[in-house]
């Protein structure tokens, strides 16, 4: 049987390594995604276009205006001359706030009395405009508390607050996207594989030809899934290999714990494809089976934007998702020298469901074939 | 002549109809996929941290302490844990159960009283999550602040001066600042982009692999007629996939929609075409559904989830990838769908994008005519 089930497992990967157009879509296009993908996922704010409208021109305002010129986040800075020009400018995108500076600005500032900046954001693009008013925000206040006099005698209460960022202190977004695509990669490469394989097979009609050889379902299953765990392993431990040397993103913890969580999730993938491959009947069905699953699992996992986030009953059905686990994971062993414990707290789930996926895709394919 | 060109191109189009109609996955692809892809997207991606969850090391047990941690407790922003060790909860924060950590020492209320020492909080954010991560410094601080003012008003001591310039921020076309309200036209462009590539790239490459595409060739029709026959019945099936996305975020999701029809379905359609080439091209060059699908997927799933400004800024990327993102089509169309959606019919962006579009469609199409008439020789 062991014999059998080698040559089964052989002609697998020779079937899938033979064809160069098969091979290079297995290598170059992840490669590529990561290399890509990992400077554009940034959720930072950089080179933001600012307008500037100075109704006041005196002396401070042009002071305050001075300090926007001087951050690093403001590179392209146009300047209004009326209250008619903002909404253009807004409207076609070309900057993304404008700071309007009211006409008594400077007479207000020097005689002491509270002076106000108005701003105006694109709400098109929320998040960058949130962030954006942040920074404006610290300009400004900055400008005022310059403008304050020493304060004589009793000092108001303050704080002063001390900020760290932990595993990764300088909010480095590439320290958090490239971890991330080591999951997301794999699980497309794992899906992709098994969930065409029993599907071309059925097309092609050799998929007969295996059923009248003298292998037994079981063995057709195992055949099936194994040359498709080990390519997604190599793939895996290939991406590993540039997240580490190439995007130099530090790696803390255990390589042992990795690649033990990084086939335990496999299989879960490796289940998953299955169960889309003994469904399926063509292909174009196989494919569209691995949309269905890829899409929620990478909108549920926690890549694009926070599980937290997410309404509760959301969150829920996120803990199904074995990518939702293992991004914990991956990101925790890279950044955080997560201790095994907790990698086991994490990876319990992806082994419950990789023994689900695996075992109802058996027993779908097994009750196909009868 | 023309008559007769004509009826058979009518035909054609009633035969991929037929097609289309009788295979129950290309209804699902149109009708089905794209009702749970908005569902998962507009509930499931957001970039608004409500209740973040921050654990608060009480070294200090003194009234002012207590009343710090009651503010922390009392706001919307954070779900509090607290704890008298920090060892307990610095693990809580590496297993990733908590976003951030605020220490209060143990000197706490001795130096807030003191007029010569500072008090010092140390925030630990978790920097794994760069994104919760500023947002944890920026509310603790946010909070801090309020629980000075409300603390020097009580204490009767000097308030902490107004101050001097204040701001006064306006958000236009999303008051709220909510991030569904700037995600979901996003979250549309992508679904079409799926949908618009998966339709045709697995379709036609199926097509090629059983050699139904030859036999379509032996027939007299033309090239134009041919393009034509597949294009139309999955423009249409496009959209009705897009009346589907826009009735759901309107209705459902409560997305304002400020343009005007007729702008939406010209832009959408001039975007369905140039996605719809692309997949009759990634079809007719790789002929095989297996590299088809990987393809789809490549050129279409994952550039316009990460390169077209859906959620990642276009602006911040180096400026390599920015060129890059100008060949992706999604990045013009989720352009205009966030103004079309959010501010109304703003010809200066909606017009150059949609040239742009154009303008990829007709490469598009020029290749997909070059690459099946070289097949027919």
């Amino acid at each position: 049987m062991a014999n059998r089930l080698l040559a089964l497992i052989i002609k697998e990967l020779l079937a899938i390594l033979r064809d160069r157009r098969s091979r290079m879509v297995l290598i170059v296009p992840p490669l590529m995604q990561m290399v890509i993908f990992s400077f554009a996922a940034t959720l930072e704010v950089k080179n933001v276009s600012l307008g500037i409208l100075d109704d006041d021109r005196g002396q401070a305002s042009k002071e305050l205006a001075q300090r926007f010129h001087g951050s690093q986040t403001f590179r392209h800075i146009t300047y209004l001359d009326g209250v008619e020009q903002i909404a253009p400018l807004i409207d076609s995108q070309q900057a993304i706030l404008v700071v309007h500076i009211e006409g008594d600005f400077s007479s207000k500032v020097e005689s002491g009395r509270p002076a106000k900046v108005q701003f105006i954001l694109d709400g098109r693009r929320s998040n960058a405009a949130q962030i954006v008013q942040g920074y404006a925000t610290r300009i400004v206040n900055q400008y005022g508390a310059d403008l304050a006099p020493p304060s004589s005698g009793g000092r108001p209460p303050s704080v002063e607050l001390v900020g760290r960022n932990w595993f990764n202190p300088n909010l480095s977004y590439i320290w958090f996207t490239v971890p991330s695509l080591v999951g997301v990669l794999t699980t497309l490469i794992g899906l992709i594989v098994t969930g065409l394989s029993v599907a071309r097979e059925r097309e092609l009609g050799t998929f007969d030809q295996l059923l009248v050889s003298p292998l037994r379902p079981f063995e057709i299953l195992l055949g099936k899934t194994i040359p498709a765990f080990l390519l997604a392993c190599a793939e895996g431990i290939l991406i590993l290999i540039v997240a580490v040397f190439v995007f130099r993103v530090p790696f803390n913890g255990s390589v042992a714990l990795l690649i033990a969580s990084l086939a335990i999730y496999l299989l879960s993938v490796v289940g998953v494809g299955l169960f889309i491959s003994s469904l399926a009947k063509t292909q174009q069905q196989a494919v569209l089976g691995a949309f269905v699953f890829m899409v929620p699992a990478m909108l549920l996992s926690g890549f694009a934007t926070p599980v937290e986030n997410m309404p509760h009953w959301l969150q829920l059905v996120a803990e199904a998702n074995p990518l939702k686990h293992f991004m914990i994971v991956v990101k925790g062993i890279f950044l955080k020298d997560m201790p095994a414990a907790v990698v086991a707290a994490n990876t319990w789930p992806i082994l419950v469901i990789a023994g689900i996926t695996l075992g109802g895709a058996s027993w779908f394919f097994r009750s196909r074939l009868e | 002549m023309r008559i007769v060109r004509l009826r058979r191109t009518a035909g054609l189009i009633r035969k991929e109809m037929a097609q289309v109609v009788r295979d129950p996955s290309t209804v699902l692809i149109a009708f089905v996929l794209p009702g749970i892809l908005l569902f998962l997207f507009g509930y499931g991606v957001s970039l608004d941290a409500n209740r973040v969850r921050l654990g608060l090391v009480l070294e200090s047990t003194t009234p002012e302490a207590q009343s710090l941690a009651a503010a922390f407790q009392n706001s919307r922003y954070f779900e509090t844990r607290i704890a008298r060790d920090r060892r307990e909860l610095e693990e809580d924060l590496v297993a990733g159960k908590l976003r951030g950590l605020v220490i209060v020492p143990a000197t706490f209320s001795e130096t807030l009283r003191s007029r010569n020492a500072s008090t010092a909080l140390q925030v630990i954010a978790d920097g794994s999550e760069p994104n919760t991560a500023s947002f944890v410094q920026n509310y603790v601080q946010g909070v801090v602040a309020n629980w000075l003012t409300q603390q020097s008003a009580e204490l009767g001591q000097p308030r902490s001066a107004a101050p001097r310039v204040s701001t006064e921020p306006r958000v236009w076309f999303n008051p709220g600042l909510q991030s569904r309200w700037f995600l979901l036209p996003g979250s549309i462009a992508i679904i079409m982009t799926i949908i618009g590539t998966l339709l045709t790239a697995l379709v036609v490459a199926r097509e090629w692999e059983r050699g139904t595409m030859e036999a379509l060739m032996a027939t007299p029709i033309s090239i134009v007629e041919l393009l034509a026959g597949k294009l139309i019945p999955y423009y249409l099936l496009g959209m009705g996939s897009m009346a589907v996305c826009v009735i759901v975020s309107v209705t459902l999701f409560e997305l304002p929609f400020r343009g005007s029809v007729l702008t939406l379905v010209v832009v959408s359609s001039v975007f369905l075409i140039a996605m719809l080439a692309l997949g009759l091209l990634i079809s007719t060059v790789t002929k095989n559904q297996f590299v088809a699908s990987q393809i789809a997927l490549v050129v279409g799933f994952l550039p316009s989830f990460l390169l077209s400004g859906f959620v990642f800024e276009i602006s911040s990327m180096p400026e390599p990838i920015q060129l890059l993102t100008r060949a992706i089509p999604a990045r013009y169309f989720v352009n205009c769908l966030q103004t079309i959606f959010l501010a109304g019919d703003i010809r200066s962006v909606l017009l150059p994008n949609t040239f742009a579009l154009g303008v990829i469609a007709t490469v598009l199409m020029l290749l997909v005519a070059r690459k099946t008439r070289r097949r027919l020789d």
